[in-house]
């Protein structure tokens, strides 16, 4: 006997399920799983999602910022780096829709993060109101650390692309990508610790300051 | 960790007397009491979210065995290796096989309380291994070379000053007490050990049955760092964190962060499906999962079931009035508090933590503030009720309930003694009515008096109102 078979032998008999075969009630559990059910949740006071996600951002300690179009993204990083006396070169994700970065005087690189990069900009597959979340989803052209390294977390976001609570989030990466990256990595807010006297202290081990960028604007359908 | 949960009035007693200890769990006071509180008012129907988190975690161990074969079958599929670890002696020799077997030299860990339980760090290092805490909390501990008091605020015992001698004392660097500083310290400090690690370890405070993924819920970052940079991941968590869905998760989150540290969702919520995939620039090659039983399979089918319901935030420790006096290391092993007193005695033999059970007012806090609904003071009702029957209480508390039982069971000798016994403690309570003293219970009158009885037993005024 395996360990694993001692220990799920000994569960089922501790539960007090008929038989010694482990498992026995898997079609059971995977007709819940396959029905997905959701739970409850707090009522949404709000109506407007962006609003609501902008609001719960800058409590986190995220600022946000928005343009009309995607082209006017680089000028608005450009001007938060400024603002914040930041380096104007970092890193970027590959997989972000091809901006005019240089032109606005930004030396970005796309590839995967290195530790003395300062800032690390990405996208965010979706983002949740409910709680002022960004959602990023690892791979190829999304690598996982820009998101963690750098002091400095920039994200560009489609202001259309924020739902109300993260059951819509995880239904939407469902829908669109069918399976989980390897890493999903929901972000509220720059890393933070109280672990001394219980005083909260912004930047960890994470970034010092994350910044959203909204871009574009809501259709109404 | 070192078991002394067997001496916990011995250990009690040296932490009431501990000025800096005291002075330090006085500070921590109602914190994480009102930052609980306060985000709480954004739940307008937290019991109805409660219950179905409650229902949640009793359908996963209901069907144990089924959830863990699917989360098995789903993080194989992705390219997870699978461990079962029977013991905690099974967690240290399994960890230490693949950190062999891949040339480790260097793990970095994020906390994870299971480990704490087969006292990972220790065997790691006598295998020649280094093994370092990320956890700013775990990495002070690690320093001070003391185990956690708490299980989502490790260090919360020690004081900024502690910190600050520890700090430089450790990295030979100016003693600084600015608490940003001291935590930009650590970041400088521990960054180089998260890109030179061969082995990232984390807990794991979820496994996601539906996808297979692990969950960890994190603030610092240092969670997400020793899960993306080495080249292997180890997960080391209990049997009983499986969840069927990720939707049952988002309910759970959301009282989870809340009942911790007050927040509606930490920093970081990392789900991790397999390793590194095909072009992925960062992400480790392997991931590795220990899924441990340790003792916790010996709680299904009892009434400790429910405790297994536990998803680790802390609020029944944060809000239990012995727990806010003695601090996490009097109750002697991984597990403080309430819960502790649960878990404890069921891990490790009752035997072997025979007062934690009873280190309660049974004041009932911490089943109220409970995300899952563990009804946790009945839970040491019944191991207090176990440790008698089995004759593991001492000689003196039997005999006493043994007489107790023989006058009890006899109404008219126990109002006769009653009548008298109130009497004469009244006479005693003096002109004050308090009894400073009482002869066999100083336990209770060490700290503070017992009021004194008014003369009439409550049979007594009965009858005299009847008639």
């Amino acid at each position: 006997m395996s360990a694993r078979d001692n220990i799920l032998a000994r569960v089922r008999r501790g539960l007090g399920l008929p038989g010694d075969i482990a498992g026995l009630e898997r079609p059971a559990v995977q007709e819940y799983i396959r029905q997905n059910p959701r739970g409850p949740r707090p009522t949404y006071h709000w109506s407007d999602p962006v609003v609501r996600f902008q609001e719960r951002s800058e409590k986190l300690g995220t600022s946000v910022d928005r343009v009309a179009s995607l082209s006017e993204v680089p000028e608005a990083v450009v001007r938060y780096l400024n603002e914040k006396a930041l380096p104007q070169r970092g890193v970027v994700w590959q997989g972000l829709p091809a901006l005019e970065w240089e032109r606005a005087g930004l030396m970005l690189e796309a590839r995967g993060a290195h530790a003395d990069d300062l800032v690390g900009v990405t996208g965010a597959f979706c983002a949740i109101a409910e709680t002022g979340t960004l959602m990023l989803l690892s791979g190829a052209d999304s690598p996982a650390a820009v998101s963690l390294l750098p002091e400095t977390h920039i994200a560009i976001l489609d202001v259309q692309r924020i739902v109300s609570g993260m059951e819509e989030a995880l239904a939407l990466m469902k829908s669109e990508r069918g399976t989980l990256p390897r890493a999903v990595n929901f972000v509220s807010g720059p890393s933070r610790t109280a672990d001394i006297e219980q005083t909260i202290v912004i930047g960890a081990h994470g970034p010092y300051r994350v910044h959203v960028v909204l871009y574009g604007s809501v259709h109404v359908q | 960790m070192q078991l002394t949960s067997f001496s916990f009035k011995s250990n009690v007693r040296r932490k009431l007397i501990d000025p800096l200890l005291q002075r330090n769990m006085k500070r921590f006071g109602g914190r994480f009491v009102e930052a609980r509180a306060a985000v709480m008012t954004e739940v307008d129907n937290l019991e109805t979210i409660r219950v179905a988190a409650a229902a949640i975690r009793d359908r996963s161990l209901a069907n144990l065995d089924s959830y863990l074969l699917a989360f098995e079958e789903q993080a194989l599929a992705r390219g997870s290796r699978v461990h079962w670890a029977e013991t905690a002696q099974d967690v240290n020799r399994i960890l230490i096989e693949i950190a062999q077997s891949n040339g480790v030299k260097k793990i970095v860990k994020s906390k994870s309380m299971v480990s704490e339980e087969s006292g990972l760090n220790d065997a790691v290092e006598a295998a020649g291994i280094q093994a370092i805490e990320t956890d700013l909390g775990e990495y002070i501990l690690q320093l001070a070379h003391e185990p956690p008091s708490h299980i989502i605020a490790p260090a919360i015992h020690k004081s900024l000053e502690e910190v600050a001698a520890l700090f430089s004392e450790n990295h030979h660097t100016p003693r600084q007490t600015d608490i940003p500083a001291l935590c930009r310290e650590a970041r400088e400090q521990l960054r180089p050990h998260f890109l030179s690690a061969e082995m990232g370890i984390s807990g794991g405070n979820f496994l996601i049955a539906e996808t297979g993924s692990v969950v960890i819920v994190t603030n610092e970052g240092n969670g997400r760092m020793v899960t993306t940079l080495p080249r292997i991941h180890v997960t080391i968590t209990g049997i009983e964190k499986v969840l069927p869905t990720l939707n049952d998760f988002s309910v759970i989150v959301r009282l989870l962060t809340r009942s911790a540290t007050g927040q509606s969702i930490t920093n970081y919520v990392s789900m991790l499906t397999g390793p590194r995939q095909e072009g992925d620039l960062d992400g480790p090659e392997q991931s590795h999962i220990i899924l441990v039983d340790s003792g916790r399979s010996r709680l299904l089918g009892t009434e400790m079931q429910k405790a297994l319901r536990c998803i680790r935030c802390g609020a029944c420790m944060n809000h239990c009035p012995v727990y806010q006096n003695i601090g996490g290391h009097a109750y002697g092993w991984v597990y403080p508090g309430p819960i502790g007193a649960i878990l404890t005695p069921s891990y490790v033999g009752l035997k072997n933590a025979l007062d934690l059970p009873q280190a309660s007012t049974l004041c009932g806090a911490c089943q109220v503030v409970c995300p899952v609904k563990i009804p946790l003071p009945e839970l040491m009702r019944v191991l207090r009720e176990k440790s008698f029957e089995q004759g593991l209480r001492p000689w003196h508390e039997r005999l006493s309930i043994r007489l107790w039982r023989g006058v009890a069971n006899r109404p008219h000798l126990y109002a006769l003694m009653t009548q008298m016994g109130v009497r004469v403690l009244s006479l005693l309570g003096g002109k004050k009515k308090l009894l400073h003293h009482l002869p066999g219970l100083d336990g209770w009158t060490d700290g503070r008096d017992m009021p004194a009885p008014q003369g009439k037993t409550f049979r007594e005024l009965y009858r005299k109102r009847r008639s």
